[in-house]
């Protein structure tokens, strides 16, 4: 007897109960007996050599626990891609607020004054702090030249098109570093035991990541080392990489004294000292026919990566792999690269890269629309890549993706043409409306080969009272991991939504289903799920157990008989490549996504030319994710990605000094609020997709992607000036108006040749 | 008040969700720390720690307050209601019912100062609308949601004349 569809429909959140009643429990509702509170020393220069460290005389210093490089057990460094970040600097400080030092107390309260005690003395050495100084070698501050990674992308012979082209356009588009302002701060408690070993528990994304740094750092074996999520209050790409840093002071601070210890961040400490959206610049040069015709580009992607390599070069990966959009490029050439400063380093935040090339591809569509003389929309519907057309990494679109379709349905939807024509005829004095488009995609899972590597690992667990447990290392962090999850099995199934159950992340009792990133949950560990599925309906038919038409009831009773005669089984499942995927890592060439989201999204905003602020008014976001696994969770991953996108574009600015943000407060950092945006109103066009779960692609990071570039878009055509840089604030709009009222056209940097 | 000459704590005794309770503690303790240590409610979240973000809202007396800025002596003798004093006997309150129906909550750290925010706003005003309700909610961040989903679950509860 088949149950009705679960996939497709809003059930309820699992953990939702708990998070409305205030049960659920992150990891400062946890206490353990004896536990101590930790607390960071950290360095007040951006680079020297560490001298000497003084220890104040208003302290009772017995009483603290106090942890140097020198009492780590391993090696001294964060296990990531390499290992050039250390745990706590040992002689030398590449950042403002590098660790230095840890301190432990039983009273919570004396740590501030404890941390402010210790003073360091510093030989200061010459620090560099944007891509430009970097780039001039003024200091080698990372390896040879500074440099963490390079990629080339090539697609045909971009030399010849230069001649043959009516219209070069060119463009320069930075990006600003952005604070993730997940609403729970960092936080990590850890417990070691001789003879158990070192468990921490904690707010994370990635139990794994934190498990390979642990076992590196305290020079423990795989077993005794166990990594355990807590309830997380947000991520968004900010959890992904530091809490293995976290984990290993607290996890030194607990071997040292033979203690539980708590290491929760305050606000300030967590946007000061982590990490944060990588900067940006991107260069265009395009050539273009008159017909709008894109014939061929040279595209130049550069990103801050902040002191250590961390997760650069993937995050510049992806950002070159998505800097040409969903466009055709007859040929193309793409040099990206990531540059060492002495700022914090930069690291995963939604999007993870493609925000930022993509902001600068969808301004650059503008620009060339308005050189050429047609609408933003005509420029980007003559382009728009078409099913068997290659993307820049030559990989052909397989989908059936009509992004001429989208695009209609966003423009009618939004009104664009009408209100675009009113807004132009009738401008008023005190405030000015304008409307923008922008269109892109993204690629969902690990780029290129990386899903192989990762040989991601599920399973499904049959338990004596025939239940079902869904056991992956993925992590829910708001997204709605746990009730998709569950979804896909009980779908697979052929049970109820309320038969399965899934497993809190617990590096002991699930596998390593590989890291909650890169949009690639639903889609990779959603279909390893479905298939280890299979494999329980496999063993219970042919046991005899369960019959090929069966009610939840009957299952369990099969479920129950199976284990009372064999004890309790997993099915398991993990990932191989599909053959269809093949990726050259060296050329850069291939197949970068088993599957791309793509989008067109419309704002419609207006400026106050008393206040020069810009409020966005409407806000269209039309995709195709493939097929809308829960409408509640997937609309609400996109109205949340859009306001974030809001942020990026008009509110979050970091101020820098010296390499440290300066602004690390949620009254001087300033994200949005329910007063400041506008009902953002979200259609999905859905098609099949063959690699994820029940047809889904990747959600989650795509929605980061447009709303930047839609609005300055909106702005421009309102105003009728150009702004390439965000965040953009007030007063950037202010200077940029004052500078028009004199009267002097600003040179275009586009060239006619015929 | 029993003190010591060497303990500056003293006693403070206050209302929590329809309950007496009594506390030793320095008097300018955030009512935060005091709710979550003291008492045990950790439902009540810490975001920023400088009234910004509203994850730690409460109700003291019918007013809606970030329990970070309130000096526990202040709370002496008041009527707190914090997010476990919602629900009764299993029974969630409408607002909790709705946020979980509208995808309210995503990862739940701001959601117990949201669904407080929502409760003093549907008390004072039982059928707002959406602008009012996005005004009432503005002093609560929520970085997940974009607010959407937040706004209609409010919206819903006022149509059933529910502000609990």
């Amino acid at each position: 007897m088949k149950n009705a569809p679960i996939v497709g429909t809003s059930v309820p959140r699992i953990e939702g109960r708990d998070k409305v009643t205030g049960l659920a429990r992150y990891v400062d509702d946890m206490v353990l007996p004896g536990m101590l509170y930790g607390a960071t020393v950290r360095s007040r220069i951006p680079r020297g050599k560490i001298k000497e460290f003084t220890f104040g005389p208003d302290i009772d210093w017995k009483a603290f626990v106090i942890v140097s490089p020198r009492d780590i057990p391993g090696k001294n460094c964060i296990a990531l891609i390499e290992d050039d970040q250390p745990c706590l600097a040992d002689g030398l400080v590449n950042h403002p607020e590098e660790p230095l030092l840890l301190l432990a107390h039983p009273d919570r309260h004396l740590l501030p004054k404890a941390v402010e005690a210790v003073s360091v003395e510093y030989d200061p050495m010459p620090a560099i702090f944007s891509m430009e100084e970097s780039e001039k070698l003024s200091q080698v501050v990372w390896g040879a030249d500074n440099t963490f990674k390079t990629y080339l992308i090539e697609k045909g012979e971009v030399d010849p098109v230069w001649e043959n082209a009516d219209y070069v356009v060119e463009g320069e588009y930075t990006t600003g570093a952005q604070e993730q302002l997940y609403i729970e701060n960092n936080g990590m408690i850890a417990s070691f035991d001789p003879q158990q070993g070192l468990t921490v528990w904690g707010s994370l994304q990635c139990p794994y990541y934190v498990h390979k740094a642990l076992m590196k750092l305290c020079n423990l074996p795989e077993n005794r080392v166990r990594v355990v999520q807590m309830e997380t209050g947000g991520a968004f790409g900010g959890k992904e990489e530091y809490p293995s840093m976290i984990a290993g002071h607290a996890a030194l601070l607990a071997m040292k004294s033979g203690r539980p210890v708590k290491i929760v961040y305050d606000r300030m400490e967590d946007m000061a000292a982590t990490t944060k959206r990588h900067p940006s610049r991107t260069r265009h040069r395009t050539a273009i026919r008159r017909d709008g015709k894109i014939l061929g580009g040279e595209i130049e992607f550069t990103i801050d990566g902040g002191a250590y390599e961390t997760l650069s070069p993937v995050v510049l990966s992806r950002g070159a792999i998505h800097a040409g959009g969903p466009y055709y490029w007859p040929s193309v050439r793409i040099r990206a690269k990531a540059v060492a400063t002495n700022t914090p380093p930069h690291g995963a935040f939604r999007g993870f890269g493609a925000p930022q090339s993509l902001f600068a591809l969808e301004r650059h569509m503008d620009h060339i629309a308005e050189v050429l003389g047609l609408s933003s929309v005509e420029i980007r519907r003559r382009n728009f890549l078409t099913p068997g057309q290659t993307t820049t990494t030559g990989q052909t679109v397989q989908e059936e993706i009509d992004l001429g379709k989208l695009l209609d349905r966003a423009l009618e939807v939004s009104h664009y043409h009408t209100k675009k024509e009113k807004f132009a005829e009738n401008q008023q004095e005190r405030s000015k409306k304008g409307m923008g488009v922008a269109a892109f995609l993204h690629g969902a899972g690990f780029t290129g080969s990386g899903e192989r590597y990762l040989g991601s690992l599920v399973g499904l667990e049959v338990c004596s009272d025939g239940s079902v447990r869904v056991l992956v290392s993925s992590t829910e962090f708001g997204q709605g991991t746990k009730t998709v999850l569950c979804q896909i099995a009980a779908e697979a199934l052929g049970l109820r939504y309320e038969d399965v159950g899934i497993a809190q992340p617990d590096t002991r009792e699930v596998p390593n289903s590989g890291p909650t990133v890169a949009s690639r949950t639903v889609m990779v560990v959603g279909k390893l799920v479905q298939s280890a599925a299979v494999g329980i309906r496999q063993t219970l038919t042919a046991s005899g157990k369960l019959g090929e038409s069966y009610s939840s009831d009957e299952f369990r009773v099969a479920c129950r008989a199976y284990v009372a005669e064999h004890g309790k089984f997993r099915s398991l499942a993990r990932y191989e490549q599909p053959d269809d995927i093949v990726w050259d890592e060296e050329k850069y060439r291939g197949s970068a996504y088993a599957a791309f989201a793509w989008a067109v999204y419309v704002a419609e905003v207006t400026v106050d030319l008393v206040t020069y602020s810009v409020s966005v008014d409407d806000f269209v976001a039309i995709q195709e994710v493939g097929k809308v696994l829960h409408p509640v969770l997937a609309k609400g991953q996109i109205i949340g990605g859009v306001a974030q996108g809001v942020g990026f574009a008009l509110y979050e600015k970091v101020i820098w000094e010296n390499g440290r943000m300066q602004n690390g407060q949620m009254t001087n950092y300033i994200m949005p609020t329910s007063a400041d945006l506008p009902d953002i109103r979200v259609f999905f066009e859905e098609l099949n997709n063959v690699h994820g779960a029940f047809g889904a692609k990747g959600i989650g990071e795509l929605p980061m992607d447009g709303p930047a570039p839609a609005i300055v878009n909106a702005i421009e055509d309102a105003l009728h000036i150009a702004f390439d840089s965000i965040p953009l604030l007030p007063e950037d709009i202010f200077d940029a108006l004052a500078k028009r009222a004199v009267p002097e056209i600003a040179p275009s940097s586009a060239q006619g040749q015929q | 008040m029993s003190e010591s000459s060497q303990d500056a704590r003293c006693e403070i005794a206050f209302t929590v969700n329809g309950q007496l309770a009594t506390v030793r503690a320095y008097a300018m303790e955030r009512l935060l720390d005091v709710l979550r240590h003291e008492l045990g409610l950790t439902g009540t979240k810490e975001g920023c720690g400088e009234g910004e973000c509203g994850s730690c809202s409460v109700l003291m007396d019918g007013s809606l307050v970030n329990s970070c800025l309130i000096p526990v002596l202040q709370a002496s003798g008041a009527n707190i209601v914090t997010i476990e004093g919602l629900a009764s006997d299993g029974h969630l309150a409408v607002l909790q019912q709705t946020f979980l129906e509208y995808g309210g909550a995503q990862c739940g750290i701001c959601t117990p100062g949201m669904i407080l925010a929502a409760v003093h706003l549907l008390t004072k005003k039982p059928c707002p609308t959406l602008e009012e309700i996005r005004e009432g909610l503005s002093g609560n961040l929520c970085r997940c949601t974009g607010y959407m989903q937040i706004i209609e679950a409010v919206a819903e509860a006022g149509r059933h004349g529910a502000a609990t």
